[in-house]
This record gives structure tokens, C-alpha cells and sequence, in this order.
């Protein structure tokens, strides 16, 4: 789960790293009491979860009420993409924090490294830009150090981090315990990514964390009730109801809807389709003990999108029954509609009953094939039909 | 020979009372694997279909002679099960269990790996070596006893890869699914490593997904350390950038960990890399002869 910036900065708050003051606000009238309060110059953020807001036009700096007004109405309800085309993402919530003045920007993140199997905490005095650009100007601007998760990060580690990061002198103590904090938070949060961009030095030599990317882990949600409360809803229908049905769903750009069972082979079918030439509508993985009841909803989720003009469903049966599939076939099919072709390749346990079961229901729309190749073959097929 | 499990595997399953631990575990033991005992805290002295169920892993260790533990309990009990079975005395933990928290798993790694222990998954279906043991979720019709080692992140197209291995009349030493998580207990460089050791293995069939680069760290070591031809295959190359699809580690951060990347990795290593499941069983087949 991605946190959006004031839900990361709560979080940094309640860890002691410092950010400006400011309020979340859900309409204008909520913003311009939001800016009245905090004074001004102050700036009005949009919080959607993109990259580039400031060139997309959703951060403004407004002086007095009227400006707060006007760009709280300008940003509020906005539909924003990010800088690689994401979205677009319309803005529910805009954050508003007081304008800091800023002596130096610098960059700071802590991710979970997965080939080292440890914490890496990051450090530069190049902020503004992220990591990938910071390392193609200047790699030496960049101060790495690898935790040691049973350790934890230590004051000491840390200011050896800013010293090699050739932090100003002066704030060096500062910027170790913002990390030594940021470190406290990555794991009290059970968070995979935290990234602060930038980690600014004001006029006044503070350092306080100007942007918050947070990413907290799905699996650990459980035990952090407030913020799994917090999670938005998906912004596209298709995914929105696949999440209320339980299923793993990802909305893709083309036109053939898929089921497989299985992220492994789910992933798989849907390179294949695109080999045959086709164009995959979505990814959704059934999971392993598939019933008939996930098939009916993965059949109404997949049919719902207006883009699908032909459905694959890619079953092995491992502990998958393949009987149970066909039985799930054949209950959906009376309970939705099916108004474009369903192609289904049933093999491993049970198939032969499986697809005995299809071929006595003499369902229509319905195409059965024995390979995995094949289906994806007669699937891009009935859909350029179509 | 075979890896991991084989005719000595003495098996206890912790989570082995609840329904899917008796099902699975049951089905372990019917397809002959020693299945010694289980583990549910306050229910010592209880047993499921003969099996005796003890409070903790270490008594299973010391009374009924367990060598390997299978984790079979909720994601939220099963980093602290986990640890349990590292610390118990047994030389393998084989971790089922989907959605443990990964800092849960980051501790229990190094806890492993300090100790000596080898830690399979989690979110893995297990290991099976066919014809000798099966310890976890993986449906043993599809594999015959054979040459071929496997080792996969993901479940169901190890099946299907193994179904078409066997209609070409190809078995397997043994099959190791390494889960499809973010940290897992045993990279494709651990496995790949004991077939190379493994006489009984002729040829290694990797499976890979988007997602870290455990993939690519692998065609290094094959090339340095592996003399027995790998065929790879790898799965998501349609896949966006930044979209989880399903496995909790098969995602592309930026522009790292795709599939593309992994494939050119492992062919720039000498690895011939299908482009289907079955084009890779077909290659493998070949090979073998």
C-alpha cells in the first residue's frame, strides 16, 4: 500500500522526524480554513499517488486568502498523470503546509534491498532529483550504508552516512537523527519503501522532510489497523470490484480478458496471448484452490470492462480441481451474461470430467482447446472476430 | 539421490490440526513421506489420524526424531512458527504459508542463516522428490522419478512444465518451489548449487518471474559455478511497471526486474530460455535426448 504524502507525514510526525505544519482538507472551504491557520505564504498539495505534481500543476504556493481560494478550486477535483503517463488520478484531498524557506535540498530513502536481504539506507546532498538521475550526474553524491535488521540503524552509522553524503557541516547531527527516525518508522510501520525528496535545511538550519513516499507492506496490514482504515479505494471500476470480491485483479490496456490460476501461470498466459499477437485486458489470478464461486466473480469482474471482446480462462489443475472449474463455468454462465466468445483450456486433476461437464452444458459462446497454446491462439482470434 | 527431502525426510508439520495442515499433510504421508509429527501450541497429546501432536517443535525433535519442519500456520503466527522451527533442532523449515509480513522475513533469513538452517519459501508449494518424498502442496500425479531438477518461483507453472516434461517421458529429481515473495529463505543460486552436487541431476529446469534479481544473480553463478546445462523460463514480460501481479515480489520498480532484462541475463550466460512453458520443456527434452 502506497501512503499518500500526508498520510507519510503523519506517520513521520508520530516518529519525531520533522515536517511543516499543515492539514489535510477534502473540499475549498476546508483548504482556505486550512491556509487561514497555518498563515501564509503557504502551499496547497494535491495528494495523489504520482510523481511530478508541481509540472502537472497540482502544487501551488498561494500568499494570501484569495489565492488559497482560488487554487484550492483549481486543484481540488482535478484529474493529474503522472510523468510516465499514470492515471489519471482525480484529487480527492489537498494538503496544505506553511512555505518553508530553504537553504539546501537533499535526498534521503530507506528501502528493503531484496538481493542483500537488508535494510539500505540512502543519503545525498544532491535532493530535487531521484536516485536513478543523481546516479547518472554524480554518483559519488550518493552515500549508501546497508543495515543490519537485527542492529537496527544506530546514531553512529547514521552520521557516518551524512559524513560520507558531505552533508553541511552544521546539520549533520540533524540529518543523522532524521534517519536514525526515518529508520524507526521503515520498521515500526512495517514499510518497504520510505523516501524523503527533499529533506530540507530552512534558513533557519532545520531539517525537516518536505515530501514523504511511503510503501507499506500488504501482508503486515493487519497489525496496522489506522492505516490499512486510511487505503484508498482503486480509482478504476474493474479493479474496485475485483478487491471487493477478494480476487488479484490489474487492469491492462487491451481488449482479451484473462483468468489463469496462479500468479505464475496467470503472468505466463498472458505473455502468450501477446505472443499470438494478442492484447491482455487484464491480469487476474484465481489462486490456487479455485471454487465456483471465484469463477463467477472473476467472470463478472472480467466481462464488466466494455474494452473485452474475447475471454481466456487458463486452468492447471494442481490442487485445482478441474471438475470444480467446469462446475464454476457452468454456474456463471447462468448468472452472467456472456456476450463475447470464452475460450477455456482445462488440464491437469480432474480434466477429463471437467471437460465432459463443458461439453454436455453445450454452453454458448464457449470454445474449449487442450493447450495452453492453442487457447491463446483461438482467443486472439475471436477477438479480431469480434 | 535427490535434494532437500528424500527417504530419510522424518516430517513435522506445525499448523497440522487445521484443516488445510491435516489435508495437505495427510496427503504428504500417503504419498509415503515419514510424516512424524505435528505442532499446535495447547494441543500436546492430541492426535490427527495417528499422527501425535506436540506443543513445540523442539519436542517433536527430541521425541519422534523430526529432521524437517513444514510451516503450515496463518501469515500472521507464521514468521514467529517460522523462527520456532529454525531454533528447534531440525535441518530444514519449509515455509507454505502466503503473506508473511517481510520484516518477519528479514529477521527470520539471518536468523537461518546463523544457525545453518535451510529455509525453503514461504509462499511456496514445497518440495517434492518424486518417488522418495513430498513435503508441501505440490500435486505429485504430474511428476515421475528422473534427471530433470526444477526450481521455480511459482507453483502452477511448475506443474504445467512438469506435466509436459512427463508426457515426454522426462521425471525429475526433484522439484523446489522458492516461493514468489520478496525475501525468501533460499534463492535459485542455493538450489541451483546442491543440483549441480546432486549426481542424480542431468539437467536443471529454472523458473523465474518479474521481480529483484535473483534471476540474473543466477546466470552469473551458473556460468561461474554450474557445469550441468539450465533451460530457463520467465514469466511477465507483458507486465507494467509498478503493478503487483499476484506475488507479493513480482513487481517492476522503475525499471528494474523485468522479464526481458532476465531473459537476456541468462541467455548472455549461455542459458536457452523458452518463450512458453512448453517451449522450455521442450528444449529440456531435447537436450536430455
Amino acid at each position: 500500500m502506497d501512503l499518500l504524502e500526508y498520510q507519510g507525514k503523519q506517520l513521520f510526525e508520530r516518529t519525531g522526524v520533522a515536517v511543516p505544519d499543515g492539514d489535510v482538507a477534502g473540499d475549498v472551504d476546508a483548504a482556505v480554513a486550512a491556509a487561514e491557520r497555518i498563515g501564509y505564504p503557504c502551499v496547497i498539495k494535491a495528494q495523489v499517488l504520482i510523481g511530478g505534481r508541481g509540472k502537472a500543476g497540482g502544487i501551488k504556493v498561494a500568499t494570501n486568502v484569495h489565492e488559497a481560494r482560488n487554487h484550492a478550486e483549481a486543484i481540488l477535483g482535478m484529474d493529474l498523470r503522472g510523468p510516465r503517463g499514470e492515471g489519471p488520478f482525480r484529487v480527492a484531498w489537498v494538503w496544505v503546509e506553511g512555505a518553508s524557506e530553504i537553504d539546501a535540498e537533499y535526498y534521503a530513502s530507506i528501502i528493503l534491498d531484496r538481493s542483500a536481504k537488508k535494510p539500505l539506507a540512502i543519503l545525498s546532498r544532491m535532493g530535487g532529483m531521484n536516485v536513478e538521475e543523481i546516479t547518472e550526474t554524480d554518483p559519488d553524491a550518493l552515500a549508501r550504508s546497508y543495515v543490519e535488521p537485527a542492529d537496527g540503524l544506530g546514531i553512529e552509522q547514521a552520521r557516518e552516512l551524512a559524513l560520507s553524503a558531505q552533508i553541511d557541516e552544521d546539520v549533520v547531527l540533524g540529518v543523522s537523527e532524521a534517519m536514525v527516525r526515518l529508520y524507526e518508522a521503515f520498521v515500526s510501520n512495517d514499510a518497504t519503501l520510505i523516501e524523503v525528496n527533499p529533506l530540507v535545511v530552512t534558513a533557519s538550519r532545520d531539517v525537516i522532510a518536505l515530501d514523504a513516499k511511503v510503501t507499506i507492506d500488504d501482508s503486515a496490514l493487519f497489525r496496522h489497523e489506522q492505516l490499512a482504515a486510511a487505503e484508498e479505494q482503486p480509482a478504476d471500476e474493474q479493479e474496485r470490484m475485483a478487491k471487493e470480491r477478494g480476487l488479484t485483479y490489474v487492469k491492462l490496456d487491451g481488449d482479451i480478458g484473462i483468468l489463469g490460476n496462479g500468479a505464475g501461470l496467470c503472468m505466463s498466459t498472458l505473455d502468450v496471448v501477446a505472443n499470438a499477437g494478442g492484447s491482455p485486458a487484464n491480469f487476474l489470478d484465481a489462486g490456487g484452490g479455485s471454487k465456483a464461486d471465484a469463477i463467477v466473480d472473476a467472470l463478472e469482474v472480467i466481462t464488466s470492462d466494455p474494452k473485452v471482446r474475447a475471454v481466456l480462462f487458463n486452468i492447471f489443475g494442481g490442487i485445482t480441481r478441474c471438475d470444480e472449474v467446469a462446475a464454476g463455468i457452468i454456474e456463471a454462465s447462468s448468472r452472467v451474461r456472456l456476450e463475447v466468445p470464452l475460450v477455456v483450456r482445462l488440464d491437469g486433476t480432474n480434466s477429463a470430467q471437467g471437460l465432459g461437464m463443458l461439453a454436455k452444458a453445450g454452453l454458448d459462446h464457449l470454445h474449449v482447446e487442450k493447450t495452453m497454446l492453442g487457447a491463446a491462439q483461438a482467443v486472439v482470434e475471436l477477438a479480431g472476430k469480434a | 539421490m535427490s535434494i532437500i527431502i528424500d527417504e530419510k525426510t522424518k516430517l513435522v508439520v506445525s499448523g497440522l490440526t487445521g484443516r488445510e495442515g491435516t489435508f495437505h499433510g495427510l496427503r504428504n504421508r500417503d504419498y509415503g513421506t515419514d510424516l512424524v509429527a505435528g505442532v499446535t501450541p495447547g494441543k500436546a497429546g492430541q492426535e490427527v489420524d495417528g499422527v501425535p501432536i506436540f506443543d513445540t517443535i523442539a519436542e517433536a525433535v527430541a521425541e519422534r526424531g523430526a529432521n524437517t519442519s513444514m510451516i503450515f500456520v496463518p501469515a500472521r503466527f507464521a514468521g514467529a512458527a517460522i523462527d520456532e522451527a529454525i531454533g528447534s533442532g531440525v535441518e530444514t523449515v519449509i515455509a507454505i504459508t502466503e503473506g508473511i509480513p517481510v520484516h518477519d522475513m528479514l529477521g527470520s533469513y539471518w536468523m537461518a542463516k546463523e544457525r545453518g538452517v535451510r529455509l525453503i519459501g514461504p509462499n511456496c508449494p514445497g518440495v517434492l522428490s518424486p518417488g522418495k518424498a513430498n513435503v508441501g502442496i505440490i500435486p505429485a500425479q504430474f511428476f515421475d522419478q528422473g534427471s530433470i531438477g526444477v526450481v521455480s518461483k511459482s507453483g502452477t507453472l511448475t506443474y504445467q512444465i512438469g506435466n509436459e516434461l512427463k508426457h515426454a517421458g522426462l521425471g525429475n529429481s526433484s522439484i523446489v518451489g522458492i516461493g514468489g515473495d520478496p525475501i525468501v529463505g533460499s534463492d535459485f543460486i542455493d538450489i541451483l548449487g546442491l543440483y549441480e552436487s546432486d549426481p542424480e541431476t542431468e539437467l536443471i529446469v529454472m523458473v523465474g518471474e518479474i521481480g529483484g534479481d535473483a534471476e540474473e544473480r543466477a546466470a552469473t553463478y551458473i556460468a561461474e559455478s554450474v557445469t550441468k546445462p539450465v533451460v530457463g523460463y520467465i514469466a511477465g514480460f507483458t507486465a507494467p511497471p509498478g503493478k503487483q501481479m499476484g506475488h507479493a515480489g513480482a513487481i517492476i520498480s522503475g525499471s528494474a526486474g523485468t522479464a526481458r532484462a532476465k531473459q537476456e541475463a541468462l541467455e548472455a550466460k549461455g542459458v536457452r530460455v523458452g518463450t512458453s512453458p512448453s517451449e522450455a520443456a521442450q528444449i529440456a527434452a531435447e537436450i536430455v535426448g
